[in-house]
């Protein structure tokens, strides 16, 4: 009975013994569970009060900064410190800057093409149809260059220009114009360095580009008011003049704009041409001045003179090619007037224009000497009515040459005409970056006038530039 | 007669040349706001010139010849950047032949390089409109971004004019000091349009809106700087319909057809703000700016 009760009493520890071997390790965990849950809430309220005082303490500087800076306003010592990362920095009533708190850290890498050029395209679309045969379509007695010419019938790309700009150095910026032309030829059309920090308001340009003569002579196609330029233009610099040189402008510090300029090119374009010389072929010089009548209207006017050299320039005329050499001066009277209701040109804004061209050619046309002197103007005006739409109207007249009887018959006959244009034009722009336009000419220009109706459309992508006035 | 012409030019630019600058540095702000801050920073240390006024789109600006002389004689630009300017301003600085303004130089201060900017685009594509590529640029809504910017341009004029750092620095602290007793006043006076729903006609006024807790349904321009359709005006009736609004806000620069066309069929106030300094002929200073753009809103509302 004993050993029974022995064995029973035996059985019970060690059941006991079983049993709390098994509760003991449970709430052993348990409590370990505890104090770790505790150790982390600690830990936490430790951090937030940590975080809490920090900011109580940036809170109190900053109540303290401010305090100091009203209590000492006109005294130097009481303003923040100087700092340029200055918006997390406490300025006074930075703490009422809840939204605008710090900017967050920008992630900036460095990739191979980080340095890439600004890189923008031009697309120019046409459609052109034309009452008389454009290719024997003439400016009465003047030899034109295939660029001063009138453009192709039927549908055509027009000009379509890659342009990639940057700055090369802190001296430097470089821009690279490659233009496509309908005939399909790449051309370089501008490549050019330019400085950016001479002194004194002096800019130096050299290379390829476009001469700064006249208002629109340096404009890149896509920034014609028109879709063609006017007589003057084709007649007399074969559309627009750029050649291979160098340009000094300087601005002077005057209250108003006075800008004076010259440049001296090699001379091989139109109207110079075979120029091979170490002396420039092509000198110009201008002047413009500007300035505002008011908040709304504002002015250009600019005068510039380009004398160049020919050397049997050679030209294809209706009548079989025609050759030039000789000297030809041109100087261009130019006067530009914008109009924009409070000098705000989104809504409506007029632009009008003028430009008076007074030439003389001397020496040898084809084989006949002779000297002649060229006048030419036109006038324009576009008034944007509403966003997106303008209008545009100009009129551009040559007057009649004289020549000696030997050149009758030839390219420089003037036909008894005083060649003159008249034109319209409507434009829809899309953004400022695409613009679809309709010009409508009336051409005097040859012995039978020509109706020519174009429609052109022209795209800018790429980096936003910025527009010149 | 050359002898005369060229005496003639000589002290035509004599004259230009010594034109008294008394002040020690010259100011090119952009707008009209950062025009006013730069006085009440610099005060009569400064001379300052303000390209643009009130009623101008500072998005569309064209390059006249008289900015470029202004700029050509500039310490240093105070144009708000994030390509507010984008369109008009890199031209006038290359043609003003000035490297103290070239980009990257300590002549070139950009408001938005000093606050947080919203609005920033994911992806930059023309399809989304005139956008940002550094965020909203319209930080001048927000009357509290005026501290930030002042501090760092009183830094600024510091650095570039350190005979003058004292100075800059006391008015800047007097600046700030009157600047939080105006915005406590505001944010008193504005408490009735906290949680109001509106409409914009341009997303210029975000800031506006974080300011003072507005809550903004729709824009009127379908994307930023593309002027809505009427078919677009319609769907946007439709909208209002569901979520009224109280009132239609626009800047004083902008076309008032759109938010009047729609203010009217929805039976809502279009209220034309002055969005800076001339926007209104009440808004003459900072000060005034803010008086009068709330003044505006909260007569709006009743």
């Amino acid at each position: 009975m004993k050993a029974v009760a022995s064995l029973a009493a035996a059985a019970a520890v060690t059941l006991s013994f079983a049993g709390s071997a098994h509760a003991a390790p449970a709430a052993q965990a348990q409590a370990a569970d505890m104090a770790a849950i505790k150790a982390q809430v600690n830990a936490l309220k430790s951090e937030y009060d940590g975080k809490i005082s920090a900011l109580e303490a940036r809170l109190k500087a900053a109540e303290d900064r401010a305090a100091a800076a009203e209590a000492s306003a006109p005294r130097v010592t009481a303003a923040p410190p100087a700092s340029f990362a200055a918006p997390t920095d406490a300025a006074p009533g930075e703490v009422i800057i809840a939204d605008n708190a710090s900017a967050e850290p920008v992630q900036r890498t460095s990739s191979p093409n980080a340095m890439n050029p600004g890189v923008s395209v031009v697309l120019n679309g046409n459609y052109v149809a034309d009452s008389r045969d454009p290719a024997a379509q003439r400016i009465a007695g003047y030899a034109l260059s295939d660029d001063g010419k009138i453009k192709r019938r039927g549908f055509s790309l027009d000009e379509s220009e890659i342009t990639l700009a940057a700055n090369v150095d802190p001296f430097l910026l470089a821009n690279l114009t490659i233009s496509f032309g309908s005939d399909n030829q790449p051309s370089v059309e501008e490549a050019y360095i330019q400085s950016t920090a001479l002194p004194g308001g002096l800019t130096l340009k050299a290379g390829r580009f476009f001469s700064a003569i006249g208002y629109l002579n340096e404009r890149h196609a896509h920034n014609w008011t028109f879709i063609d330029m006017p007589l003057p233009y084709r007649a007399l610099l074969g559309r627009q003049y750029g050649d291979d040189g160098v340009q000094v402008r300087w601005l002077a510090p005057t209250p108003f704009f006075l800008e004076l300029g010259a440049e001296a090119y090699r001379g091989d374009r139109f109207p110079g041409g075979g120029n091979d010389k170490n002396r420039a072929g092509t000198q110009t010089a201008f002047v413009h001045t500007g300035g505002d009548f008011n908040s709304s209207s504002s002015w250009l006017a600019a005068a510039s003179y380009i004398h160049t050299q020919a050397h049997d320039r050679v030209t294809d005329g209706p009548v079989g090619p025609d050759t030039f050499s000789g000297s030809d001066d041109l100087g261009i009277a130019s006067l530009v007037y914008k109009w924009a209701p409070g000098g705000n040109p989104v809504n409506q804004n007029v632009v009008l224009s003028g430009e008076y061209f007074y030439g003389r050619q001397r020496r040898t046309f084809d084989t006949v000497a002779a000297s002649r002197d060229s006048r030419g103007w036109y006038v324009q005006g576009v008034y944007q009515f509403t966003p997106h739409w303008s209008t545009g109207l100009r009129y551009a007249a040559l007057d009649r040459v004289d020549v000696p009887v030997l050149l009758r018959g030839t390219t420089f006959d003037p036909l008894g005409k005083s060649p003159s244009a008249v034109s319209g034009l409507i434009e829809y722009d899309t953004s400022e970056f695409g613009r679809f336009r309709a010009e409508l000419t009336h051409d005097m220009s040859d012995r039978r006038s020509n109706d020519e109706l174009m429609f052109q459309y022209t795209v800018v992508y790429g980096p936003h530039g910025a527009h010149r006035y | 007669m050359r002898r005369a012409i060229l005496a003639a030019a000589a002290a035509l630019l004599a004259l230009g040349v010594s034109t008294p600058a008394a002040a020690a540095l010259q100011v090119f702000a952009c707008e009209p706001e950062w025009a006013a801050l730069s006085t009440e920073i610099g005060g009569d240390k400064v001379s300052v010139y303000a390209a643009t006024t009130g009623v101008q789109d500072p998005h569309q600006i064209q390059a006249r010849p008289s900015l470029i002389s202004k700029a050509r004689t500039a310490d240093l630009t105070v144009c708000t950047g994030a390509e507010l300017e984008i369109g008009w301003l890199p031209m006038i600085v290359q043609q003003s032949a000035n490297k103290k303004i070239a980009a990257g130089g300590r002549g070139v201060f950009q408001p938005t390089d000093y606050v947080k900017l919203a609005e920033t685009p994911a992806s930059l594509d023309r399809s989304q409109g005139d956008i940002h590529a550094g965020g909203n640029p319209h930080i001048q809504s927000d009357p509290r971004n005026m501290l930030p910017v002042g501090k760092a341009l009183a830094d600024r004029f510091a650095e570039l004019d350190p005979a003058n750092a004292a100075t800059y620095h006391a008015r800047y602290a007097a600046f700030a000091t009157k600047w939080n007793a105006a915005l406590a006043k505001w944010q008193a006076e504005a408490a009735p349009l906290r949680g109001q729903q509106i409409a914009v006609q341009h997303r210029s006024w975000v800031y506006l809106e974080n300011w003072l807790g507005l809550h903004r349904v729709i824009a009127l321009e379908p994307k930023p700087g593309v002027p809505p359709s009427s078919g677009y005006l319609a769907q946007v009736l439709e909208v209002l319909k569901k979520q009224p609004v109280k009132m239609i806000i626009r800047a004083a620069y902008e076309d008032g057809r759109p938010s009047e066309f729609v203010g009217q069929r929805a039976g809502v106030p279009a209220v034309m703000l002055p969005y800076t300094i001339g926007g209104s002929d009440q808004a003459k200073d900072l000060y005034s700016l803010y008086d009068d753009t709330l003044n505006r809103m909260l007569k709006a509302l009743k």
